[in-house]
């Protein structure tokens, strides 16, 4: 029964992209639309995104200084496993996964109102491909985004991590900032960007389909939110694991 | 002219609609009336093509919706306006944008163009001063007039209306009733109102179809229905004692045809 209802909700989706990824029927008011997505799902983002990757970055550096107490082991490596934990798992999929329950529920909400209260017949009513109209913009949109917010995430955090250091005195500041710099891998960049991209797909397009095929009223648009969420979050440990393993190993 | 030809159509294996005919006249007000759960909205949504219906036809001027491919389809929809039960406007416009919505979308046509037939259209269903307004900035009755202005935009040569008053006090359901009626005459549309409003139904009912549990029981006119002898329409109908009156008031000073 789970892997047949598995299957159809998976059919669905399928088809649901299948109507999303369709030629806009007017590019002049898509443009205008993603513009406009890209403020609601991207800056609006920024706030939240700065204040977490800050503490998160302070409380790693603080973590890692405290556990790392061996003599063997020298200071400067606090700097440079904070800097590995941003760049290979924070900044991305952490991220990710906070920005899942802020822009999904955001995207699941809004569609799902749209259903119950007919604004999408409307738009079907008129001609217009509902599902490519209102989920395109979104997606290509987050899309476009994600790398600023990846790359202020790695910043700001990091600068968190700096702060720590000038503040507590639990590292000297040097001894950090050279452990930040030292034995940096490129690639671990590169590694959390495409990683993003692929979450961020996930966040829009599987919100998107909640709220798409919400049935009844308001009640039902909250628990297409929450169930956005949840598949979403699901999804990106699922895809961590195997992008981890396809672009690490 | 619409074509309704058997149509049928079930959910979860309970039929709603039990092989429906009606014809839905070009410059009258077609109604579709019925208790609650007689399937009125379900013909109104196989009509418009939100809902599949299993067997029969629907002819748009002689065109089967049923048959067009997507393309044709999408061409007859432009033809097409609908006026929801709760106004489905777009939240994030304000009036003059969502008026404007289908002409930015589909007319050939500059901004300013746009603009002055969406203010026209806003003029015509008498919101002038509304432009700026966000749905949830006016009433009931307002958004409904900024519905139908939205749904004239195009000049659609068929406009449909899912329980047009529903929720508005009698004086409003009247200028609603008057103002479909008035553009129905005004552009030859073929309109088709879904409806449970006996306001409606006696005041502007040039063409009534009377749905009962899913079956078409009766059509007539908004005169025809004081002599129907069809027992379900006269509970529905004449259900309370006003419109009892009323019936009896007509029936007694009806001059004898000639």
């Amino acid at each position: 029964m789970i892997i047949s209802d598995s299957l159809a909700t998976f059919g669905q989706y399928c088809v649901f992209m299948s109507r999303v990824f369709n030629i806009p029927d007017r590019w002049r008011t898509f443009g205008s639309r993603m513009v406009a997505e890209i403020t609601k799902l991207g800056i609006d983002s920024i706030p939240l995104v700065l204040v977490i990757s800050v503490f998160i970055g302070a409380v790693c550096t603080i973590q890692m200084q405290l556990n790392i107490t061996s003599p063997l082991i020298p200071s400067y490596s606090t700097g440079m496993a904070t800097r590995e934990i941003i760049l290979l798992e924070f900044s991305n999929s952490i991220l990710c996964l906070i920005l899942a329950g802020k822009v999904g529920s955001n995207i699941a909400s809004e569609i799902g109102t749209m259903r119950v209260t007919e604004q999408i017949d409307a738009l079907d009513i008129m001609g217009i491909n509902s599902a490519n109209f209102l989920v395109l913009p979104k997606i290509i949109a987050f899309l476009l985004f994600i790398p600023v917010l990846v790359i202020l995430s790695i910043f700001m955090a990091l600068m968190g991590g700096v702060f720590i250091s000038i503040t507590t005195g639990i590292i000297p500041l040097n001894l950090f900032i050279y452990g930040i710099q030292t034995m940096f891998v490129e690639w671990y960049v590169w590694y959390g960007l495409i990683k993003s991209l692929f979450f961020s797909f996930i966040i829009t397009s599987v919100a998107s389909y909640y709220g798409y095929y919400v049935k009844g009223g308001s009640l039902e648009v909250g628990k297409a939110s929450t169930n956005a969420v949840v598949a979403s979050s699901i999804l990106i440990l699922l895809v961590d694991v195997i992008l981890t393993k396809l672009l690490l190993q | 002219m619409i074509e309704v030809k058997n149509v049928s159509k079930s959910f979860d294996g309970k039929t709603i609609l039990h092989d429906v005919s009606a014809t839905f006249e070009t410059g009258k007000t077609n109604l579709i009336i019925g208790q609650s759960g007689s399937g009125k909205t379900v013909l109104l949504k196989s009509i418009v093509g939100l809902i599949t219906p299993e067997k029969g036809e629907i002819l748009f001027d002689g065109r089967d919706i049923m048959k067009m491919n997507v393309k044709e389809t999408k061409e007859l929809r432009k033809e097409i306006g609908m006026l929801f039960q709760g106004s489905a406007l777009f939240d994030s416009e304000t009036v003059l944008g969502n008026v404007m919505f289908p002409l930015t979308m589909f007319a050939n046509m500059t901004h300013a163009e746009a603009r002055d037939r969406a203010e026209f259209c806003i003029e015509r269903v008498k919101l002038q001063g509304a432009n700026n307004k966000y749905p949830s900035e006016i009433s009931g009755g307002m958004q409904k007039r900024v519905a139908i202005a939205r749904a004239i935009a195009l000049n659609p040569r068929y406009l449909f209306c899912d329980e047009p008053n529903s929720g508005l006090d009698p004086r409003t359901s009247i200028v609603i009733d008057e103002l479909l009626s008035d553009i129905t005459h005004e552009y030859n549309m073929t309109t088709v109102i879904n409806t449970h409003d006996m306001n409606s139904v006696l005041g502007i009912g040039e063409n009534i179809i009377f749905l009962n549990k899913g079956h078409r029981e009766w059509v007539g006119d908004m005169q025809a229905i004081y002599h129907s002898a069809n027992e379900a329409l006269n509970e529905f109908v004449f259900a309370n004692d006003l419109f009892q009156k009323v019936k009896k008031y007509v029936l007694a000073n009806e001059k004898p045809h000639p």
